[in-house]
């Protein structure tokens, strides 16, 4: 095992107060780090744990997402989410529920046949229950008031020009639907960072983009292409949007305007351009040097691709 | 072949990496390293179709470009912004989309045929 597996070992020793055995690293961020451990009680239980790394001070765009408040707040309101075992500064401790994550997977595996008719319906329950969450339960979210001005500066900030991303940006700003209310918005509610089990949904992840918004952003999200990895099915590559969209309707008592979820949709397209953009910058800025952040910069015309379907 | 150079051209030379990656270094390898492998290999694909796309490529955009009577892309990207297309918008269109279409046949000519 490596120092840094000794020194998770350690800690979560401390913080759970088990033995800690079978570290594995699972992925390696810049500064994040995601580690699955086996804690074995004094009784002989062992429990299935993930740890994430979170170092102070690491680089981000903006303040830290107070994931472990969002975690428990998302079980409470009936979001299948893993549950919260211990945190500190740097890390959290939750457990790791089994099933799958990768896409391409859940979406070609005989295994997740029977589940995929019905994620599309279980993804709108589980938004609807996020959307429920009293907005005042997770202090020190940011509140994302205008999401094309924050895309803008953020295209603005790499000096790269993409005419398209401008017809999109005006096309946008032309047609802001009137808001859906301000609620907690997951931010990155997609294939890819569900877990998905033969049954059908078992967890949502990745809260880390969490913030306050427009509830229909994460509808819209979910629709983006890049998301259905090369399957036909607009939700995900599983399913269609009136069993999201009506499955949303019912669980949440809101009422869904497809018109406004294409918005977001368009956004979302724009969104993840940007941020393929952003990947590459990672490996040109030296932060990173990978040639798989370098080849994201050549997928960027991809999601042009799919603005100028949406907006032509 | 571009004088002076000799044989190979870079083409060919990218063209050669590629088949060792491909060939060599995928067998050799698994998980984190064979998938970057994977990522390298689909890198030098795009550059082999660039060197061999590029130059006509580039004389169309030059060309659409003079029609909408706009000095390079920043520029084209400015004037949408600013709104001096709003009238003209189909025209702007079926440039985006011959722009857009020729990075995807360097980038990723698979992508041409979803929907």
């Amino acid at each position: 095992m490596s120092n840094a597996g000794d020194a998770i070992a350690e800690r979560v020793q401390e913080l759970v107060g088990a033995d800690v055995k079978n570290v594995r690293r699972l992925s390696a961020g810049a500064s994040r780090a995601m580690w699955a451990v086996d804690a074995v009680q004094p009784d002989g239980s062992a429990a299935a744990l993930i740890v994430r790394t979170d170092p102070r001070g690491a680089a981000r765009p903006t303040g830290p997402v107070p994931e472990a408040a969002l975690l428990r707040a998302a079980a409470e309101a009936g979001v299948p989410v893993p549950a919260v075992v211990a945190e500190d500064d740097e890390h959290l401790i939750v457990e790791r529920i089994d099933g799958e994550t990768i896409p391409r997977k859940i979406l070609r595996d005989d295994e997740y046949g029977a589940a995929l008719p019905k994620l599309a319906g279980q993804c709108g329950e589980a938004l609807a229950a996020i959307h429920s969450i009293p907005v005042d339960q997770v202090p020190g979210l940011n509140h994302e008031a205008d999401a094309v001005a924050t895309w803008r500066s953020m295209l603005d900030g790499f000096g790269q020009p993409h005419p398209t991303f401008e017809l999109a940006l005006r096309w946008l700003d032309e047609r802001r639907p009137p808001t859906s209310g301000t609620a907690i918005v997951h931010g990155d509610f997609r294939n890819g960072n569900l877990i998905v089990g033969p049954d059908g949904l078992r967890a949502v992840l990745d809260w880390e983009l969490a913030h306050l918004g427009d509830p229909m952003e994460d509808l819209g999200w979910l629709c983006v292409k890049a998301w259905r990895f090369g399957v036909d099915k607009p939700v995900g590559g599983f399913g269609e949007r009136d069993e999201l969209f009506s499955s949303y309707e019912r669980a949440s008592g809101r009422s869904v305007d497809p018109d406004v979820v294409q918005w977001w949709e368009v956004l979302g397209t724009l969104k993840w351009g940007i941020m393929c953009i952003s990947q590459a910058f990672t490996h040109l800025s030296g932060i990173v040097r990978s040639v798989e952040l370098a080849t994201i910069g050549r997928r960027v015309c991809e999601n042009e691709w799919d603005l100028l379907e949406l907006i032509g | 072949m571009t004088e002076p150079h000799d044989v190979p051209t870079a083409a060919q030379l990218v063209e050669a990496v590629r088949e060792f990656l491909e060939r060599d270094v995928m067998d050799a390898t698994d998980g984190r390293v064979r998938f970057h492998t994977r990522v390298a290999v689909n890198a030098l694909y795009m550059v082999q179709r660039e060197l061999e796309a590029g130059p006509a490529q580039a004389a169309a955009h030059r060309a659409a470009l003079d029609r909408l009577g706009v000095a390079d892309e920043a520029a084209l990207a400015a004037a949408i912004r600013n709104g001096d297309f709003d009238d003209r918008r189909d025209e702007v269109l079926e440039v985006l989309r011959a722009t857009v279409r020729a990075k995807l046949e360097v980038a990723n000519p698979r992508y041409l045929g979803t929907s």
